[in-house]
């Protein structure tokens, strides 16, 4: 029975993927085209709330209040120093909040398609991620344009970031999918998550350097908050241009596993409940 | 291929006393595994079973709420069965509602393009089979045009394109097709005939009696949940109908317990119609008949008290109550005289059926003069239903049957 998709073994959900593979690229392209048709500006809109958001950062926070790099982290002297430090933890920070944001709302989001026809449910995370990639994918290639073209482009460890990437967008969809399924239930899940992610934002060094906290605090946030620990591998390749700290980042890949191993439970369990509660 | 098997079917929603009652569930569930649920099942649908064979169409009816559409969802996967199972084979298309997937700013091919692929198709494939979607759904230019753009029929045409565009094995549909307009359901039901005749098993869920009869082999009937009845369609719409019908007279008996045991009656009651009937031209009762057909509408009516005149009326009218057609004895100049009480009369009206396809009632009025607003003697409405169909004549529209003599002359 095709249902069975959601419910068997990971070969037979991939396979699922895999047939319905046009469907999830051809939503990730029309998704990107129905932002952008209808608009003057096009595509350039993904980019400009970006770069609005660095131009206010950047203004505020080194112009306005002088905050600077502290000399620890030895690109003090770097042009545009603070800008790149400051786009390398939005960036990574746009992608993670875009794919939990999206997904926690996915299977809301397509209520009728879940209710009404039979598809493999997998494409729906696969979906969020890919488009979330894309939106990631340019501009973090214009930003690399910039790197390079500003002579700032870090060599041979840009090639760390691929790891960290993608243990981000596990540990994204997994906290995403957890939310997603749950807040089919228990729609409180969706605002909270949106409230949530505000103070995470804040509680990661991405506008202002960990330096800055007082001592116990950094600590705090540094062991119990994975953004940060990956905020900072990003922060630490463009930068200061030193590899990430793979031994800190270990736990931060078994939260993401353990995250995905349980949204994929969740799901399995839920998936027949949940096209009932829709 | 196209074999369907529903065994032991069953579908239940979980229905909690309190919002926080499935997290207590859920959170006890973790801690201690087979704790009691908190939760109590509702059954919308209980102890399905039945074999569909490759190529036969079965007609799905029920009154709304019967768990029709549950059904077809949990055959085609949609739903989570919650007991019991469904076996088919061969692929599935289900049309329970056409246009999903689709978005307002996209032209009509990208649209069809991902209405295709949500299908299961790949790009290229839909690409492919686009010059047929192009023609079954008659839009002409308007393809390359934004959705947003087209009228709620074009947008069903081109659904139903996509949707049909391969031949399934199995082809499930819910009541889809009983949108937009009558050219457009003579030609979707043309292309269901279609995949008939190339071996597709159909299972249709439709009020439409018409629809059922002229499509299927067999009838299900739903009630409350479980298979009350299973047998040819002709059976099964006129159990169902009577089900209707008893249920309706049920509600007014309800306004009309003052009268007694009248039920669908206004009316003193002095003379009342104790049966009515539609017969084919060997005196066998129908319900449903064929374009032109010759009927008789047979009324026996039964006189309670002595009546010096009586006059019995009758009035066709369509599913919308709409007359058709009335007359009464008075205007045929042939009213009774002094009719005695617990006199039996019977009234044939022979007629051809000259009615377009649908659904009829007729409703019957026992007066004493032209109208009944002096006498009132019995008035009842719904007192007979019945179906025209159009078997042997070539497709019409509209609710009359006026066939031309045609001729032409070309100069």
């Amino acid at each position: 029975m095709n249902n069975d998709l959601s419910r068997s073994m990971p070969a037979a959900t991939l396979r699922g993927l895999w047939t319905y593979r046009d469907f999830v690229l051809g939503s990730v392209r029309r998704e990107f085209q129905s932002k952008t048709s209808n608009t003057v500006l096009g595509a350039s809109w993904s980019l400009l709330s970006p770069l609005a958001m660095i131009v206010v950062y950047t203004v505020i926070f080194s112009q306005v209040m002088h905050a600077r790099l502290p000399g620890a982290a030895g690109a003090a002297d770097v042009p545009y120093a603070y800008s790149i430090w400051l786009c390398a933890g939005i960036l990574s920070w746009t992608l993670f909040a875009a794919i939990v944001g999206r997904a926690q709302n996915m299977f809301i989001e397509q209520a009728s398609l879940i209710k009404k026809i039979s598809f493999p449910r997998i494409c729906l995370p696969a979906i969020v991620v890919l488009s979330a990639l894309l939106d990631f994918g340019i501009m973090f290639g214009l930003f690399t344009f910039f790197l390079l073209g500003s002579g700032n482009f870090p060599g041979w460890v840009f090639a760390a970031l691929a790891p960290v990437l993608l243990l981000q967008v596990l540990l994204a969809i997994g906290l995403g999918t957890v939310a997603g399924v749950l807040n089919v239930f228990f729609r409180d899940v969706g605002p909270f998550v949106n409230i949530a992610m505000q103070f995470w934002f804040w509680l990661t060094p991405i506008v202002y350097p960990a330096s800055i906290l007082p001592e116990g605090v950094r600590a705090l946030l540094l062991d119990w908050n994975p953004m940060a620990r990956l905020v900072q591998a990003w922060q630490g390749v463009l930068v200061a241009r030193t590899a990430p700290d793979w031994a800190g980042l270990a736990p931060v890949a078994l939260l993401a596993v353990l995250l995905c191993m349980l949204a994929l439970h969740l799901f399995r369990r839920r998936a027949g409940e949940m096209a009932d509660e829709l | 291929m196209g074999a369907l098997t529903v065994s032991g079917l069953g579908k239940a929603y979980r229905q909690y006393p309190a919002r926080w009652s499935r997290l207590l569930e859920w959170l006890l569930e973790l801690l201690r595994p087979g704790a009691p649920p908190r939760h109590i099942l509702k059954w919308v649908l209980q102890d399905v079973s039945f074999t569909v064979a490759p190529g036969e169409a079965v007609g799905l009816v029920g009154i709304n709420g019967a768990g029709k559409s549950t059904l077809l969802k949990l055959i085609a996967g949609i739903a989570q069965a919650s007991a019991g199972s469904v076996q088919l084979q061969g692929r599935l298309a289900a049309l329970l509602e056409l246009g999903m997937g689709f978005h307002p700013d996209f032209t009509g091919r990208q649209n069809a393009v991902m209405a295709g692929q949500l299908l299961g198709m790949t790009g290229d494939e839909v690409v492919r089979l686009m010059p047929q979607i192009e023609a079954f759904a008659e839009i002409g230019d308007y393809i390359d045009q934004p959705l947003r753009v087209y009228s709620s029929g074009m947008q069903v045409r081109l659904a139903f394109a996509v949707a049909t565009v391969r031949r399934p094995d199995i082809l499930v549909v819910d009541e889809a097709l009983s949108v937009g307009d009558a050219y457009f359901q003579h030609k979707s039901f043309e292309r269901i005939r279609q995949f008939r005749r190339q071996g597709t098993t159909l299972l249709l869920v439709s009020h439409d009696k018409q629809a059922i009869q002229s499509l299927c082999d067999r009838a299900l009937l739903l009630d409350g949940g479980r298979l009350a009845r299973m047998g040819p369609p002709e059976e099964i719409m006129d159990y169902y109908n009577a089900m209707i019908a008893e249920r309706e007279n049920a509600t007014v008996r309800v306004h009309e317990t003052r009268a007694g045991k009248l039920q669908t009656v206004s009316g003193t009651g002095e003379a009342t119609v104790i049966d009515i009937a539609l017969l084919d031209e060997h005196g066998a009762h129908v319900e449903v008949v064929d374009v032109g057909a010759p009927v008789t509408l047979r009324v026996t009516v039964r006189a309670h008290a002595p009546i010096p005149r009586m006059v019995l009326g009758y009035m066709i009218k369509n599913r919308l109550g709409q007359p058709m057609y009335g007359t009464n004895t008075h205007l045929k100049e042939l009213p009774l005289a002094d009719v005695a009480a617990g006199e039996d009369v019977v009234y044939r009206f022979a007629f051809p059926m000259n009615l377009g396809p649908g659904s009829y009632s007729v409703a019957t009025a026992i007066v004493s003069t032209e109208t009944h607003l002096v006498n009132n003697y019995e008035w009842r409405d719904l007192a007979l239903l019945f179906t025209v169909v159009n078997m042997r004549r070539p497709y019409f529209e509209g609710s009359a049957w006026l066939d031309p003599a045609i001729d032409i002359e070309r100069a």
